[in-house]
């Protein structure tokens, strides 16, 4: 690599570590806001114009209290959990294609931070660790609400991995790889969902595995334990479940590593089912530097939608019942990840014969 | 593809420890050191005195569901290499997978069948 590589290398990781640091108070602010508009009241208005600017108050807030350990902590996984918290979605996100890139001359400017030819098993390695920090943060903090919020969390999120991970072997079986690319690198599974069947209708993954859609789409609030399946932290229960002994910035590591979770799972939906940043009836891949920005834009734009079906989700359903999960888990979105896998297996070895 | 690829992933752990690294070192710097009471640093357990410690024993379920989560999640990875060139193995690769997606459900009936999935 030229040292100029290096250094556009560089900026860019910055730039996207900032953005995702940045998805936080956006998602916070969306939230809020979202929350009240349908609960039919203003929320927070006082901070910057249409209360912008509440999410950096908070945060600011939070640096400036007290910050104690309690006394019956293991002191080494108490420190260690919010960091891992935060590290484990972030660097998951480095796979994601977040745009189609630009070329100048021969230098090419390619809008993921790494392009493995095994993305998805990097995904599904770094995601099933994302249950650590929860098990790290309630094991340490020897507190019941935190014991029981880690214990519901693993039970979960591993559950709903599998159907994760099934849905998306789903996914890479119909992403094309016949010209010799590898079908599990995430940009072939966006670039295969560019372009349009018929010459209209779009080329993305939800319409030819709505199955695998769905499973993911379900997976997904279970795996970054929103509503409804917020076992890990349901309010009326456990408190603040495993960040219940956690105060000032730790607290805050805690609950950004939630978010970014958050907008990673929405990106990967994006990613494997909604095209990514492709627009099904306009080549944005040409390398030019307006192609290039249009599909940042588009990728933004989906990322948005799914991000506010989260806030929408959260405050429309209520919550289920524990054992009601993991049956949904174990005996819905399993066999059926498995029967689709089957279906998809048949239709496209009888296309290809 | 492998070594270039590499370089900014690590950038980007470097980056985001370096971050959590500072954010915990953050709080402990600017926060305010108030006067330290024996209650203040007890175990939260709305507001009442501690009965006993939070180390107590749990449902197996959880140890269960653990358990036949690793089976099946080695399962799921292992079916990614086939997924990849599933349609050049052809009809005869599509059977012998069947036979092991087969062999997957029956483990899981059987799971289900002896109670492994029951939470009541």
């Amino acid at each position: 690599m030229s040292t100029l590589e290096i250094i556009v290398t560089c900026i860019k990781v910055l730039a996207v570590f900032t953005a995702l640091q940045m998805a936080v108070p956006v998602l916070v602010i969306m939230e809020r806001r979202g929350v009240s508009f349908i609960q039919d009241r203003v929320g927070p208005d006082r901070c910057g114009p249409f209360g912008l600017l509440q999410p950096f108050a908070d945060a600011a807030k939070l640096v400036f209290k007290e910050d104690i350990t309690p006394r019956h902590v293991d002191k080494l996984l108490y420190f260690l959990a919010p960091a891992f918290c935060l590290i484990v979605p972030t660097v998951a996100f480095a796979v994601v294609p977040f745009g189609s890139g630009i070329r100048i001359g021969d230098f090419t400017l390619s809008f993921q931070i790494a392009d493995f030819r095994v993305g998805v098993l990097y995904l599904l390695a770094i995601l099933s660790m994302s249950s650590f920090g929860v098990v790290c943060a309630g094991w340490a903090q020897n507190n019941k609400y935190g014991t029981l919020s880690a214990l519901r969390g693993v039970a979960q999120s591993v559950s709903y991995e599998i159907a994760m991970c099934l849905a998306v072997v789903a996914v890479v079986m119909s992403t094309n790889s016949d010209s010799g690319v590898s079908s599990t690198a995430m940009s072939t599974i966006v670039a295969d969902q560019g372009g349009t069947y018929l010459g209209f209708f779009p080329k993305w993954n939800v319409f030819t595995q709505p199955i695998a859609f769905f499973i993911f789409l379900a997976a997904m609030y279970a795996e970054t334990n929103r509503t409804p399946f917020d076992f890990v932290e349901c309010e009326q229960e456990l408190v603040a479940g495993y960040m219940t002994e956690y105060g000032s910035m730790k607290f805050s590591m805690l609950f950004m590593g939630e978010y970014i979770a958050m907008a990673l799972q929405s990106a990967l939906l994006v990613t494997f089912f909604l095209g990514g940043w492709t627009l099904p009836w306009v080549d944005l891949g040409d390398g030019s530097i307006a192609g290039g920005i249009a599909s940042v834009i588009v990728f933004l734009v989906k990322w948005f939608a799914v991000a506010w079906l989260y806030i929408w989700v959260r405050w429309t359903l209520p919550r289920l019942r524990y054992d009601k999960l993991m049956d949904l888990g174990w005996k819905a979105l399993v066999p059926l990840a498995l029967i689709n896998i089957v279906a998809t297996a048949f239709v496209g070895v009888w296309l290809r014969s | 593809m492998g070594a270039e690829q590499l370089f900014p992933t690590l950038v980007l752990v470097g980056l985001v420890v370096a971050t959590a690294t500072a954010l915990i070192v953050i709080s402990s710097l600017f926060g305010p050191a108030r006067r330290k009471s024996r209650e203040k640093f007890d175990t939260y357990e709305c507001g009442v005195q501690l009965l006993d410690s939070a180390r107590r024993r749990f449902s197996v379920k959880f140890y269960l569901t653990a358990l036949i989560f690793l089976l099946f999640d080695i399962e799921a990875v292992f079916l990614i290499p086939w997924a990849v060139i599933y349609r050049k193995l052809g009809v005869l690769g599509l059977f012998e997978t069947f036979f092991f997606i087969a062999v997957l459900g029956i483990g899981l009936l059987y799971i289900y069948r002896r109670g492994a999935l029951e939470w009541d």
